[in-house]
């Protein structure tokens, strides 16, 4: 072991080292990540110029990766992790960069739908313990004004039957309390 | 009364950054039986050694401690300064406080006192040591090279240029190996087969060179200078002396459709062939998995064509035992298959080739006639996609080293490919282009420049096939990790070079170490590149890492030169590190009962019988004896002696009981 | 015989399908599933893209509910659910510090004991052995086998069939008639995850996977998660704007395509309640 590098690092590297025990370092750039990422081509910054980003322990890089879309486009399809060559696991540093980015109150702005629909889900299921579609949707179109996109859908999901109108709840909702105010604590739920 | 001298190396600051070394010399002058013990920045320099040297004639040392490095590094040198100030050698002993202590530990007080104890547990086992004399065995002057790929041809002309006789044992029916199948050659696109059969025609013809092609090395038994190899000579099922190497049975021959491993797969060959038109030696083997006759009792067409009667079904295997005073190993090197590659496709897409196929293709001899050819329908393929690295430098599929030669062959494809095709595009995805040798870094650079490569730096994250083309999913990142999709006519795996499959066995057979990935171990990767650990075999070419074909032959005149030099001797003196049953006045003779239990564990055959008996003839008893000359001092008969009669000359169990005693600061012995 | 069975919430509302063609096979082989008692959310991505120790807590609850309802194999047919819990048995499984927090935020206690099945191996284990007798009508069609990426993804966890080119559904479907293809699209993502908030992407993902699957002649698609039916599915509007084709390609249930070749009532196995119609094409059938 070498003793010549401090086990904390301020940089965010050293919080996701930290964090998630992804060593950015070991990343050679082969590309591999970007090849295969099925959404790059919305990506401002694609993943394996992320851990590059990431490498170089610069600070304003830091504050690019948070702020980017990158982070909140990744699907964790871990198609990634199950072709990267140096092993390097990105779908969890994603999640670690994600919280991290609203943490810190840099959430690209483009982020705004995609955290507003997880938002609404998490909302569905703390006081219900279930998530509730309708609900969901309703209160996703609510945060977005998004009021008319999949409009279309609803209709054709009452008639199949696929939608329900009243929320299930589990018996004990008082586990969900619990189980969201120890874990949330704050900066999650806005 | 013992006068043992302590000298404590730096080594630079290898040791002494981690090891607090005035204190280990101070600590030790303070040690039963010390009477000087100093430190020094290198020991092993010509001040050091000498330092030692006066210190045992002004000191008039009996026994000598150098706390330094491992014995395997420095060993014969603290010896060898001993016995010039008159010291027998084997009284010098070598405390290992660098790979032990300072290499493996941090810098702490325990680490300083480790290196203490070290010292002191050898100052205890040196008191014990007795003046030992080297062993003369003679040397077999015969060299067996194993191998006949383009490292086994070199030494093998080498050694018989130097006017000793070879061995030269080759696996498959032909010599060639691997360079044999190569179409044009890097960094200058001469043909491979017009330098190399020459080569193969001269081992045919050397007067110093006996060639068994088809054969494999089963046995090794003995040392350096005294080796005896076990061969199996594999049945080729005719008679070699009488076979003129027509080849009208090959051409008969019914069964046609097999595969050819010459050919990689991309030609076929009858069940009675030689690998290729050039062959050597040039006369045919049959294939007993796949020839009729083997497998149904009926046809014997060859032998019926055969103008000189020269077919012999029934033909065994033949064992044979030959003696070598040195062994060469030279038996290369493997690619990976395109069968490795999942997310390329499994190598269930007849156009996603690896490399040896393309110079298969690429070769004028090959089953393309040298036309660049897809497998699949034979088109001639517009766009091709060359991927470097593929399985090289990736750990998650288990190979983490660079293969070496594949940066350098892609660039000679993709410029071969432009040669034959004016109006395709070549693209080649990679990650560094490591061209470091003579005229390397050029080349790629025309492969580029001249011949229009697109070079892409990226790897290929995935290949799939649709409406008859390979989509060849990549991405770019020198241009910021951007998506690059190619849809290629033919895909070119540079896959990994691995270790030949039976390395491992093979290596066990002539007791070579090897590392974790099968390639055998050079006895120092600077120093001693060329040798093994055990003495008397050496290693050519790429079957001690990949390697191009210019280090390939520069390995093999290496381990030639070293086979010369030990040949240069008529006799070799070894250590007497040797096991021995003792022995004493009539009427005991020795301790030993005559069980015999050690014959069958010892690894080298070195333990024999013997009888004492009256002069009438009657047996009075009979014990063990070692001959030295086989006995290599690995102790198994040492610990399985039920009557404590054998010892271990250097390592006697006295020896051992002192230094754990030592170490765990009981009361002495 | 009774099983654990978490259906989680899609498989419980909006696929329903799923759930119902999973009891409709169990009810064929007398199996029965028998639900988490007060089953939650898994949390799906939601959670885990926000807060890491709810992605856990989430699953945890409901995996110590399994246990102390005694379920030694727990069914979960939900792909994406079956990834969240196989996820969090693992992490807290290797980390004995966050078992403990994680149990004191459930304030349940958690002992890793369930053997978590996907569909595959619940049909594996129970389904395949007596399946060759039961089948009454073989689903003779060129079907194009989807696994998606939660249900092999990530292997290190998961260990399930290989994640290249997996096997395992379309062995499956050879032993009740059909003929799987070989394509190239099994394991791309859908971008189910973005599925309400960035459909563009959705249709984008997943236009690309049903245009392989046309191409290389298949009759259905067989899928085992909801999350990508109701991509492949329900966004199948979306899907055929961005191919600029209406594709009529059905996306079927692997259950759904067992209980057909049983003979199981197409209502019971829910395939009424697709967007896209299960017309398969007419066969000269061959009743078994």
């Amino acid at each position: 072991m070498s003793h010549h590098e401090p086990l904390i690092r301020d940089s965010l590297s050293g919080k996701v080292l930290m964090n998630t025990e992804v060593k950015a370092e070991r990343c050679y750039q082969c590309g591999k990540c970007s090849a295969g990422c099925p959404v790059v081509d919305q990506m401002d910054i694609p993943p394996s110029q992320l851990l590059r980003l990431l490498q170089t322990e610069i600070p304003s890089n830091d504050e690019k990766i948070l702020r980017s879309h990158t982070i909140w486009l990744c699907l964790n399809c871990e198609m990634c992790i199950g072709r990267c060559p140096m092993e390097v696991d990105i779908p969890p540093m994603m999640d670690f960069l994600r919280s991290e980015s609203i943490r810190r109150k840099m959430v690209n702005p483009k982020a705004g739908n995609i955290i507003a629909f997880h938002r609404s889900f998490l909302e569905s299921i703390r006081y219900t313990g279930r998530l509730f579609e309708l609900g969901l949707v309703l209160s996703y179109k609510s945060k977005t004004f998004h009021l008319f996109q999949d409009a279309g859908l609803a209709p054709e999901m009452i008639a199949k039957g696929k939608l329900g109108f009243i929320p299930e709840r589990i018996k004990k909702v008082a586990d969900m309390k619990r189980i969201f105010s120890r874990t949330l604590k704050k900066g999650v739920q806005s | 009364m013992a006068r043992i001298g302590v000298f404590v190396c730096h080594c630079g600051e290898n040791i002494s950054a981690t090891v607090d070394c005035d204190r280990v010399a101070e600590n030790a002058s303070g040690l039963p039986g010390v009477v000087h013990s100093v430190d020094y920045k290198y020991m092993c320099s010509d001040p050091g050694q000498t330092l030692i040297k006066e210190a045992i004639k002004e000191h008039k040392l009996t026994g000598v401690v150098v706390a330094a490095c491992s014995p395997r590094m420095h060993e014969p040198t603290f010896r060898k300064a001993c016995a010039e100030a008159g010291l027998n050698p084997f009284l010098c002993e070598m405390a290992n406080v660098r790979e032990h202590c300072s290499w493996v530990h941090e810098k702490t007080e325990s680490t300083t006192q480790k290196a203490k104890d070290v010292v002191r547990l050898l100052v205890e086992k040196v008191k014990r040591n007795e003046a030992l004399q080297p062993i003369k065995v003679p040397v077999t002057k015969k060299a067996v090279v194993i191998g006949g790929g383009v490292a086994g041809i070199q030494a093998s002309l080498d050694i018989a240029n130097g006017g000793h006789q070879v061995l030269l044992v080759e696996r498959e029916p032909s010599i060639g190996g691997h360079m044999s199948q190569l179409s044009e050659t890097f960094p200058t696109l001469d043909c491979s087969q017009c330098i190399l059969t020459p080569r193969m025609v001269e081992v045919a013809q050397h007067p110093n060179i006996t060639l068994w092609s088809y054969s494999e090395v089963i046995g090794l038994d003995g040392f350096i200078g005294n080796f005896t190899v076990k061969i199996r000579k594999k049945a080729k099922s005719i008679d070699e002396h009488l076979c003129t190497g027509c080849g009208l049975c090959t051409q008969k021959c019914p069964v046609r459709k097999i595969p050819s491993e010459f050919e990689q797969g991309l030609g076929t060959r009858p069940a009675i062939y030689t690998p290729f038109p050039q062959a050597v030696p040039n006369k045919p083997v049959i294939d007993k998995l796949n020839c009729t006759y083997y497998l149904k009792g009926r046809c014997k067409l060859c032998e019926r064509v055969c103008p000189t009667q020269a077919i012999r079904f029934d033909q065994p295997d033949e064992i044979v035992e030959v003696q070598a005073g040195a062994i060469v190993l030279a038996t290369g090197y493997d690619i990976k298959r395109t069968d490795f590659f999942p997310e390329y496709g499994y190598g269930k897409y007849k156009d996603v080739i690896d490399g040896l196929q393309f110079e298969r293709l690429a070769s004028a001899s090959g089953p393309t006639g040298g036309m660049i050819r897809r497998p699949s329908d034979g088109q001639i393929p517009k766009n091709i996609v060359f991927v470097a690295c593929a399985g090289s430098r990736d750990p998650a599929k288990g190979i983490e080293y660079c293969s070496k030669i594949c940066c350098m062959y892609t660039a000679k494809h993709a410029m071969l490919y432009k040669h034959k095709v004016h109006d395709g595009t070549p693209y080649v995805f990679y990650m560094d282009i490591r061209a470091a040798g003579k005229d390397y870094d050029e080349f790629t650079r025309r492969a580029i420049e001249v011949d229009r490569t697109k070079y892409i730096r990226g790897r290929v994250s995935r290949i799939y096939e649709k409406e008859g083309k390979l989509v060849v999913v990549g991405a770019d990142t020198l241009l910021g990790g951007q998506k690059v999709e190619i849809e290629a006519d033919m895909v070119v795996l540079a896959t990994a070079s691995v270790a030949n499959p039976g390395s491992e066995e093979l290596a066990q057979i002539v007791h070579v170490s090897y590392d974790r990935y099968k390639f055998f171990a050079e006895a120092h990767p600077k120093l001693k590149p060329v040798e093994t650990n055990t003495a008397g075999i050496f290693l050519a070419g790429a079957c001690q890492a990949p390697k191009d074909i210019p280090e390939s032959v520069s390995a093999a005149s290496g381990a030639a030169a070293k086979v010369l030099g030990l040949f240069a001797n008529d006799e070799l003196t070894r250590e007497p590190l040797v096991a021995v049953v003792n022995r004493m006045a009539p009427p005991l003779f020795s301790t030993c009962i005559g069980c015999f239990l050690c014959q069958p564990v010892c690894p080298y055959n070195a333990i024999e019988r013997e009888e004492f008996k009256t002069r009438d003839g009657k047996l009075l008893k009979a014990v063990a004896r070692i001959n030295p000359g086989l006995c290599q001092g690995c102790g198994t008969c040492v610990a399985l002696c039920r009557s404590k009669s054998i010892d271990l000359y250097g390592y006697s169990n006295k020896q051992i009981y002192t230094e754990v005693s030592a170490l765990l600061d009981e009361a002495l012995v | 015989m009774k099983i654990g069975f978490y259906p989680g919430c899609s498989v419980d509302g909006g696929s329903r399908e799923y759930k119902e063609s999973c009891r409709a096979l169990a009810k064929a082989y007398g199996i029965e599933l028998e639900s988490v008692p007060d089953w939650n959310c898994c949390g799906a991505s939601a959670a885990h893209n926000l807060n890491r120790e709810l992605a856990l807590a989430l699953p945890a609850r409901i995996l110590s509910l399994a246990e102390k309802a005694g379920m030694t194999d727990l069914l979960v047919p939900c792909a994406a659910c079956y990834n969240r819990l196989m996820l969090t048995q693992h992490e807290l499984m290797k980390d004995e510090t966050l078992r403990k927090n994680i149990s004191e935020v459930t304030g349940l206690e958690f002992k890793g004991t369930c053997s978590i099945l996907n569909v595959v191996h619940w049909i594996q284990k129970w389904i395949l052995p007596e399946l060759p007798e039961k089948i009454k009508k073989p689903f003779d069609y060129k079907v194009a086998c989807y696994y998606g990426c939660l249900l092999v993804r990530p292997h290190k966890v998961l260990k399930f069939d290989r994640p290249e080119d997996p096997q395992s559904l379309d062995e499956v479907m050879k032993l009740i008639g059909a003929t799987p293809v070989d394509w190239a699209f099994k394991t791309e993502c859908c971008g189910a995850g973005l599925s309400v908030s960035k459909t563009d992407v959705v249709a984008d993902l997943s236009g690309k996977i049903v245009r392989d699957a046309v191409y290389r002649q298949a009759d259905a698609l067989i899928v085992a998660c909801p999350m990508c039916h109701s991509n492949l599915d329900m966004r199948r509007r979306e899907i055929n704007g961005y191919l600029k084709q209406n594709v009529s390609l059905p996306v079927i249930y692997v259950t759904q395509a067992i209980g057909l070749a049983l003979g199981i009532d197409r209502k019971e196995l829910g395939l009424h309640r697709h967007f896209v119609p299960v017309n398969l094409p007419e066969k000269a059938e061959a009743t078994k």
